[in-house]
């Protein structure tokens, strides 16, 4: 299927979601990779099912299949939301598994986790035409002016889908929040650690106002 | 754009394709993702004048997956401005232009500092490949 049907149907879907009242959001959680995406995942399902979703790691595209937690009820001020979450593996334009070598993986291990990687990102992409909000997690340390973080806004401005930036890693010294709400004024911008849970009740009452 | 010297004393060549978005325009989306994709295989910078939409540039990524060989094609570099987000665009509703945009072998093109009005690039030259 085209990119252009996958757009119309995915339009469509969402539009009678509106009509007929939304009591309940997919919110796909997408960003690059080591962003902390999965991080942030464990953190929403540990809080509201005391489960969580899958490991994390230092190294890039640890999570390399998508992942869905249903039925998540969030709840802050008197107000609740039921959710699925689906995490998603990092969006990137490049992989070469050398670098995973750099990690002290073997060739073997760094070229199936590559080729894995490469099916990820596809996967990911792909999933925008199923989600109805996004939290697009960035990492404060980093220059928020990346292609990918550009291209994803630009993906989901064009499917007018609602997102929350998570600022994430403020817990770290140097992290610039302030940056990415400079980078993205038209984006509502909660800045947060996912590791520590340092702002999560912010998060869950944007996610109230906005996504509901 | 400065070439720089290999050790053996060789100048090290940078092939560039500068692609007009009349050109652009008058392909479809598959042509353009082949033409973009067989220049950066081909080790070239290639430079679109008006760039890609994000959905296109999503397809772009899609595709350079796809056609990633450990053995020889690691992905690309994809390098522009960030979209006009004024308060003048968002009260007129109006989708971003698509930017300038560079786009390189991943082993190649390297973004050193990137603002909303610009884009400092390094191209490693021939050889210079880590």
């Amino acid at each position: 299927m085209g990119w252009a049907t996958r757009l119309r149907r995915s339009s469509l879907r969402r539009w009678l979601r509106r009509v007929f009242g939304k009591r309940h959001a997919r919110i796909g959680i997408y960003g690059p990779t080591n962003s902390g995406k999965t991080t942030l995942a464990n953190r929403i399902a540990r809080d509201w099912t005391g489960e969580v979703m899958g490991p994390t790691s230092e190294i890039p595209h640890e999570t390399r299949r998508v992942r869905r937690k249903s039925n998540i009820s969030v709840q802050t001020n008197g107000a609740s939301l039921n959710i699925d979450i689906v995490d998603t593996p990092g969006i990137a334009t490049k992989i070469d598994y050398r670098d995973f070598m750099g990690y002290g993986m073997n060739k073997k291990d760094s070229r199936r986790r590559a080729k894995e990687a490469t099916e990820g990102v596809i996967e990911s992409i792909r999933w925008l035409d199923d989600i109805d909000c996004v939290l697009l997690v960035m990492d404060s340390l980093q220059d928020p002016f990346t292609q990918v973080n550009i291209t994803i806004l630009g993906n989901l401005e064009a499917r007018k889908l609602p997102v929350l930036i998570v600022a994430n890693k403020v817990d770290l010294p140097d992290s610039s929040p302030s940056a990415i709400r400079e980078a993205f004024p038209q984006h509502p911008v909660v800045p947060m650690s996912a590791l520590t849970g340092a702002n999560v009740d912010k998060l869950y009452g944007a996610m109230i106002e906005h996504f509901r | 754009m400065t070439d720089k010297k290999k050790d053996d004393g060789a100048i090290g060549e940078i092939e560039m394709t500068l692609i007009s978005s009349r050109h652009l325009n008058g392909l479809t989306l598959p042509e353009k993702i082949r033409l973009i994709i067989d220049g950066v295989k081909d080790n070239k910078i290639v430079i679109l004048e008006q760039g890609l939409s994000p959905t296109e540039e999503s397809q772009l990524i899609e595709s350079t997956m796809v056609e990633i060989d450990p053995n020889a094609f690691s992905g690309l570099e994809i390098e522009s401005y960030a979209p006009d987000s004024s308060w003048f665009h968002r009260i007129l509703r109006r989708r971003p232009r698509a930017q300038m945009t560079i786009i390189g072998p991943a082993k190649k093109l390297r973004a050193i500092k990137k603002d909303r009005d610009m884009l400092d690039a390094v191209v490693l030259a021939t050889g210079e490949e880590q």
